[in-house]
């Protein structure tokens, strides 16, 4: 399935296992990020409508 | 309509969460399309090898390090005449993303750099502009964190990114520039003698559609997630107030 890289197999697949790593782990963080923030925003309205 | 409508943050995030997940599928179709095609479904380069399968991440990364920074120029510019809060965070929010992109584009190019050139880094005018923008985005995002009132923040960054708005050109310009050093010229440009073979042209465009696409929907995101940061921070703040 993987076409023969050669002798340069190395750097290819190090070049893609970085990049495809580096661009998971940014997505990743976002939504953690996306979601911790939203809930966190929710919990702080509701506190605010509750105290008036 | 008027595009200034989209600096009120309801209006933008109303927006944009209508649009993300279209431009997020977008995204991943493109980037699985052009690099399943670039990596299985292309052939070697004559003297390049196997290493020119590289470039579907290499060039890709480069040109959205450098757009990042200019798109974070333009939201900068308007937050300094305009005090658009959103434009503000929507330039802190590209900050990261433009940084991996830098990263990328500087881990590839030394991965490819290493057998080609010999080396895996030289102090070529187009690599040292490049790794000083990265500095830059390093720099920008530290300032975010350091500056408490989201207004100062947002002021000092803007200038910040002004400067190093030159080594966003820079980077991309480099080699005209002192026509010196290692990399070689654009391989993509509007004069088609000067692009890569056609083989490798079209699955390339798509990568770069890929790259550009994942760009906006993770800067939709974040600054969705920005917008709603201030919003806790000044509810948090008027809550200690009362």
């Amino acid at each position: 399935m993987i076409p023969d890289l050669g002798k340069y197999a190395g750097a290819v697949l190090s070049s893609y296992a970085v990049s495809l790593a580096l661009i998971v782990l940014l997505v990743a963080l976002s939504l953690w990020r996306a979601r911790r923030v939203r809930a966190e925003l929710e919990r702080v309205e509701q506190r605010s409508k509750r105290n008036g | 309509m008027s595009l200034w409508e989209y600096a009120n943050p309801v209006k933008f995030i109303r927006t944009t969460d209508t649009v993300l997940p279209w431009v997020s599928w977008l995204a991943l179709a493109c980037l699985v399309v052009g690099l399943v095609w670039g990596f299985f479904f292309t052939p070697d380069d004559f003297r390049q090898g196997s290493t020119v399968k590289i470039i579907y991440l290499h060039v890709p990364s480069a040109l959205m390090a450098i757009n990042a920074w200019l798109m974070m120029l333009v939201t900068s510019l308007i937050w300094i005449v305009r005090r658009h809060h959103v434009s503000a965070l929507a330039a802190k929010a590209a900050a990261p993303v433009g940084a991996t992109m830098t990263v990328i584009a500087l881990a590839t190019g030394a991965i490819w750099g290493q057998p080609m050139w010999g080396t895996w880094w030289a102090w070529d005018p187009r690599l040292t502009s490049f790794l000083i923008l990265f500095l830059f985005y390093l720099g920008y995002m530290a300032l975010w964190s350091a500056i408490e009132d989201d207004d100062t923040a947002a002021d000092l960054t803007s200038i910040l990114c002004l400067v190093g708005s030159v080594f966003a050109l820079l980077s991309r310009y480099a080699v005209n520039f002192w026509n010196q050093g290692l990399h070689q010229g654009a391989s993509l440009s509007l004069d088609k003698e000067e692009n890569v073979a056609d083989v490798f042209y079209f699955p390339l465009l798509v990568c770069i559609a890929g790259f550009v696409l994942l760009f906006v929907a993770l800067v939709f995101l974040r600054t969705q997630t920005e917008i709603r940061a201030r919003r806790t921070r000044a509810l948090l703040a008027r809550e200690q107030r009362a």
